[in-house]
């Protein structure tokens, strides 16, 4: 697979904070790449530099397309989504809460509604070429919907879904700007077993059908260890290890990270079987 | 009876200017949080427009007035929703991400600016227009009190309704609209989606001003003089017009607008003129102690 995403030497400080440090990693295109590590690592700035929220302090953030390459880190917010097709979702989620679900799926359609309704003009006009394209949007939409479970909710308002619901909402919204690169930033976060089950063939299938590239920030192993084709681990804003799943879960470094240094012994014997089991199960 | 009948028909008319104007205060406020108390200034610049496109006209030996009438129209709005972009771009769009307090300071120095440009350009004294449009129907008549319906009082009605009823749709049912609500809920999650935030903001100016031109063409038509200061005061009421609505919510400032032009109206006929702006600004206060968001705001419901 060819690259999709270069990171090169990402660095990001906050007054003294170095959130992240030198980091470097590449993502490929049709692949899952998730990014782990323990709370406070810098998985999220990372995502934030990518998507034009933050400016990052030192680096380069090649996004590949074909022979046209996209900086990044130099593109304001919203042409990272319309030119370079970024697209994210939240940790904690945001939706447009009072909207309809169906109108949260076409308002992430919006450039190419405006666009074929010349700015409106043509729309108020009501054109035939801006009626064919709503009509393909509301398609869109609904193929979305239906991947993710949600039609029978189309019409609800956004926030009166469940969370769960909301979660998968905000995936297909993602999808709905045509990304070439999706960024999850904990998708089954507050997710039961059987959700995430459900999300791992959701991510699957994205990646399988709609051939994109996804970047995963997750702590549930049992998705990450599953889907995932490589993973980057982030400490204290460094690297500390990358790999495949196998490679990942028996890194000394990696483990070192979750369980602490010369830690084990201070924990109940319980818990410490449990991070075992974590961490060798997945 | 009669007399009743006619205080409602003045008090609709006004409550339509007073209604367009408030669209442009609670429109802004939703997006970006702040009151452009500058945009009672936008007003008046559209008034004063008008009137000069309207003595360019008759002067230039047209005078078939629906044409006249049209033509002032459309060039008003365009020229007023460029001050409303160029206001946008100077004072307020440097000043984003800066604190709250900012931008407010900002659109109270625009708005001294604007009127004293106004004055200093078009001299301090009240410019008076003739009546342009005359005539009406009488509805009733009971020998000592005539109800009139004047053709103008028509016109701004009517245009007053196509208007509210043609934004309403653009917001609930266009692309253009919902990149607008999408702007106003979650501006961080707008641009994500590639939405450009800056440039819906400056459009909400514009319509804002554009809106605020047609409240300004109709009100110099409607009183016959206007001067440098009479932005003030109607944007301040057309401002309590969006507050008792609900400020954010565009059919209440519809409603809000039209209550405070039958309230003024209704406190001058059967009181005392001189308080109308008291009582105003009276209903308001009871309003905001018993609903402090406003006749339709919705309530902020914190999650916890």
């Amino acid at each position: 697979m060819s690259t999709l995403l270069a990171v090169n030497h990402l660095t990001m400080r906050f007054g003294g904070l170095t959130a992240i440090d030198d980091v470097s990693f590449a993502a490929k295109n049709e692949e899952i790449t998730a990014i782990i590590g323990p709370n406070g690592a810098g998985k999220t700035t990372v995502f934030n530099c990518l998507t034009g929220f933050y400016k990052p302090t030192v680096g380069e953030l090649l996004l590949h397309e074909g022979a046209l390459t996209h900086r990044l880190e130099r593109l304001e917010d919203f042409v990272v989504a319309q030119k370079a097709r970024v697209a994210r979702t939240f940790q904690n989620i945001r939706l447009f809460p009072a909207m309809s679900v169906l109108e949260n799926l076409l308002v992430a359609q919006h450039n190419k509604l405006m666009l074929a309704s010349g700015w409106t003009i043509k729309g108020l006009l009501g054109l035939h070429s801006y009626k064919k394209e709503e009509t393909q949007a509301i398609e869109l939409a609904k193929y979305w919907l239906d991947k993710t479970n949600l039609t029978k909710r189309a019409n609800d308002n956004a926030s009166d879904l469940p969370y769960g619901d909301q979660r998968r909402l905000e995936i297909a919204r993602a999808m709905c700007t045509d990304p070439r690169m999706l960024c999850l930033d904990e998708p089954a976060a507050g997710m039961n077993p059987k959700e995430s089950a459900e999300l791992n063939s959701l991510l699957q299938f994205i990646q399988n059908e709609h051939k994109i590239g996804v970047l995963l920030i997750e702590h549930d192993m049992s998705v990450v260890m599953e889907i995932s084709d490589h993973i980057i681990v982030l400490d204290y804003g460094r690297k500390i290890a990358e790999g495949s799943p196998e490679q990942v879960r028996n890194d000394p470094a990696v483990i070192r990270a979750y369980l602490g240094e010369d830690e084990d012994e201070e924990l109940p014997p319980e818990v410490a079987a449990d991070l075992q089991r974590e961490t060798s199960h997945g | 009876m009669e007399y009743f009948i006619q205080q409602l028909i003045n008090g609709v008319t006004l409550g339509s200017i007073y209604g367009l104007i408030a669209i442009g205060y609670t429109m802004v406020y939703g997006i970006i949080g702040m009151i452009n108390f500058a945009h009672g200034d936008i007003f008046m610049i559209s008034a004063f427009i008008a009137l000069i496109g309207l003595l360019v006209l008759f002067g230039a030996g047209i005078t078939w007035l629906p044409l006249v009438l049209i033509v002032v129209l459309i060039l008003s709005m365009f020229l007023t929703a460029a001050w409303g972009w160029v206001v946008e771009r100077i004072a307020y769009r440097p000043l984003r991400g800066s604190f709250r307090l900012a931008p407010l300071i900002s659109a109270i120095g625009m708005s001294l600016f604007l009127q004293n440009f106004v004055q200093i350009a078009q001299g301090a004294r009240i410019k008076p227009l003739p009546p342009v449009v005359s005539g009406g129907f009488i509805l009733m008549d009971s020998g000592d009190f005539t109800v009139n319906l004047s053709y103008l009082q028509i016109v701004i009605v009517v245009l007053t309704l196509v208007l509210m009823t043609g934004f309403s749709l653009l917001i609930s049912k266009t692309a253009l609209g919902r990149q607008q609500r999408a702007c106003e809920q979650d501006r961080t999650m707008a641009a994500l989606v590639g939405i450009n935030v800056d440039r819906t903001i400056s459009l909400t100016f514009v319509i804002g001003a554009a809106l605020a031109s047609v409240a300004g063409l109709m009100f110099l038509l409607y009183y016959g003089v206007i001067d440098f200061f009479i932005g003030f005061l109607a944007g301040i009421k057309a401002f309590t017009a969006a507050v008792l609505g609900g400020i954010g919510s565009l059919p209440g400032a519809m409603l809000g607008g039209l209550l405070i032009g039958l309230i003024e109206t209704f406190w001058s006929a059967y009181f005392t003129i001189e308080y109308k702006d008291v009582a105003a600004f009276s209903i308001l206060v009871l309003v905001l102690i018993f609903r402090p968001t406003g006749l339709l705001g919705q309530p902020e419901v914190e999650k916890v």
